[in-house]
């Protein structure tokens, strides 16, 4: 009772990495409060999944498996998480921030009025005073994210309902295998008590899931651009560097917006959160949308015209220059000079 | 026979926190709200443009926007109504201020059930919180499904009895069907909403809401808004809703803001470099040299 539960959710048959790496946080939250980290898994053909989770630090893994949960579907999944989360009262509850987590997440926390705070970027145990009851609370959860477009960090506490909910996006938090690895208990649910025909209400016609081609989070070089890079086919030169350097593609959301790369580039605030050997910023002016899901780069670079662009006081270097001039001398270079 | 609908579309007025320009935060790193121009959510507009491609789909249906705010937030309901919307409903007293998404949602959904539409559609979520909440949130509320990130709204069977929604995930599509009543909340991914209308914007642009029009003071505006019912706009408070106070505003807030940090850039020493092909060509030996690249 009163555990941290960490929603699992599956991609192609395969724990998500955003899954794994809120086991990984969930882990060092439980030990602070000295609770049970517990994941919930609602799919279907789950034989062995315990394990992996174990791998984690999940102490206890709840399952409903059953065929007509998979693929995800609101209702039914928000009827059985409601179940178990009315059943064992868990003290805070961590999803991913993808498409399943986004429409799960408000969903039971309407259902449970337990107040859910989305897309966290830092998640820290500390007390609090109500300054008007002059009530005090201890180890409440700190939900840390940017608002108002990036502009400011607001820490959110959830002090009277529960579970304290929260969404986090992929990249945000480390991945890495517990320590010592959590006892794993299988706890198989029988979910169908909590579950009604008007739960299947909608219904999947067609489903196209594409595997993931690409891949900003893992690359140790980024090149990416933004508005200032004009154009999509000005886009075309950074994709020859990255070949060139064995570098992934990223975006801002600025360029995103302006079509000129794919949204699964995006990196920031709303799209992943990177930490490179070397992130080259070109065209980028550095907005806090952008430079969110930057700033932890080992090294930075920025090629930009305007030397006053804020995102120079991020970068090591700041390349003050038209990108259509510097990119090739860069490539020329490396293609002469590297074995 | 294709029976009328009645839709709903919940919007939002935001800052236009996209484009923030060099004047949007103040010399001590606090935002200048001044400075940030309120836009109708982008995300709502793609919302906007389904629901009116569903009363082009089924003539005689109406649609209506919802939107809780200050006085001010009347704006997009007039823009609405020159893009095509019949009407709507501003949501406002200062009960409802402080609100999070929970609240929020508690709000919507009171004003729904009186307006008892078939089908709402939102955007998926606002420029200036990005939780994508309040939708999921007012459908279940409301006791109804919910189909979240639609692209496309695809069919709508004559009896009203089907709905098949394209919806766009991140690395898919996937095609869902439904019945109605549903809330749908629509990607940016949509199509565009339809500009506003020369001759709409002729007939709206006195639209007013109670309170705009006291505090206009004229006589010739009055007039025309008591003899043509179009230019009503609804303006609905706390009692007109029957909602209970303690779900609202800050009290019914689950989550509280415990603290406000400004983001102040801490600037290191960039080193500073030119397009020149030794500037260039240094920085590159560099990165070779240390490993970085390669």
């Amino acid at each position: 009772m009163n555990n941290l539960m960490v929603y699992c959710e599956l991609e192609n048959g395969r724990v998500m990495d955003v899954s794994l790496e809120l086991l990984t946080k969930g882990r060092e939250l439980a030990d602070t409060l000295a609770c049970k980290l517990e994941a919930v898994v609602i799919s279907h053909n789950l034989s062995g999944i315990e394990k992996e989770l174990a791998e984690y630090g999940a102490d206890t893994v709840w399952v409903a498996d059953g065929e007509e949960l998979d693929p995800y579907r609101t209702l039914p999944h928000s009827a059985i998480l409601c179940g178990l989360f009315g059943q064992e009262k868990p003290q805070i509850a961590l999803m991913g921030a993808t498409p399943v987590g986004r429409d799960l997440g408000p969903r039971v926390s309407s259902a449970l009025h337990s107040g859910l705070t989305a897309d966290c970027t830092s998640l820290v145990i500390g007390d609090h005073k109500d300054n008007k009851s002059g009530k005090e609370y201890t180890g409440l959860l700190y939900q840390i994210r940017p608002a108002f477009g990036g502009n400011i960090i607001a820490t959110i506490i959830n002090p009277d309902c529960r579970p304290q909910m929260v969404t986090v996006r992929e990249g945000v938090m480390k991945k890495e295998k517990a320590a010592k690895p959590g006892a794993g208990e299988l706890r198989v649910l029988d979910y169908k008590q909590w579950l009604n025909d008007t739960d299947f209400a909608v219904k999947i016609i067609e489903r196209h899931m594409e595997e993931r081609k690409i891949n900003v989070k893992g690359a140790p070089v980024i090149v990416s651009g933004g508005y200032g890079m004009g154009s999509k086919e000005n886009f075309a030169l950074l994709h020859e560097l990255a070949e060139v350097l064995g570098a992934e593609v990223g975006a801002s959301r600025a360029a995103v917006d302006a079509g000129f790369a794919d949204h699964a580039r995006q990196v920031g605030q709303t799209g992943v959160t990177v930490r490179p050997k070397l992130y080259i910023a070109c065209g980028i002016s550095g907005q806090i949308q952008h430079t969110a899901g930057m700033d932890q780069s080992s090294m930075i670079i920025s090629i930009n015209t305007d030397p006053e662009a804020p995102i120079n006081k991020l970068a090591d270097y700041a390349i003050t220059g038209d990108v259509n001039e510097v990119i090739p001398k860069m490539i020329k270079y490396y293609k002469q000079n590297s074995k | 026979m294709k029976k009328p609908l009645k839709i709903v579309v919940l919007a939002k007025q935001v800052p236009d926190t996209r484009n923030v320009g060099k004047d949007a935060m103040k010399a001590d790193g606090t935002v200048n709200r001044a400075a940030l121009p309120a836009i109708f959510n982008p995300e709502d507009l793609n919302a906007l443009e389904q629901a009116l491609i569903l009363k082009d789909m089924r003539p005689g249906s109406t649609v209506h926007i919802l939107t809780m705010g200050p006085h001010r937030a009347a704006d997009i309901i007039r823009d609405a109504m020159f893009r095509g919307a019949d009407g709507g409903i501003l949501l406002t007293d200062r009960k409802f201020a402080g609100a999070d998404t929970l609240a929020t949602s508690y709000a919507l959904s009171r004003a729904l059930d009186k307006v008892k539409p078939d089908i709402i559609v939102a955007g998926r979520q606002a420029i200036d919180g990005d939780t994508a909440q309040v939708g999921p949130q007012v459908a279940e509320k409301m006791g109804i499904p919910q189909v979240t990130y639609a692209e496309e709204i695809v069919s709508l069977a004559d009896d009203n009895g089907e709905i098949v929604i394209k919806r766009r995930l991140d690395h898919g599509v996937e095609v869902v069907s439904c019945t109605l009543p549903l809330v749908v909340t629509v990607n940016g991914s949509a199509a565009p909403c339809r500009p506003r209308h020369a001759k709409r914007v002729m007939k709206y642009k006195h639209a007013r809401i109670p309170t705009e029009l006291q505090d206009m003071d004229s006589d010739y505006i009055s007039q025309m808004y008591e003899t043509r019912d179009y230019l009503k706009i609804g303006e609905w408070s706390v009692s007109d809703v029957d909602a209970e106070d303690n779900q609202l505003g800050l009290a019914g807030s689950p989550t509280k803001v415990k603290a406000i940090e400004n983001v102040v850039f801490q600037a290191k020493e960039a080193k500073r470099l030119t397009a020149s092909d030794s500037d260039i060509d240094q920085l590159m030996a560099e990165l070779i040299a240390s490993h970085t690249l390669g």
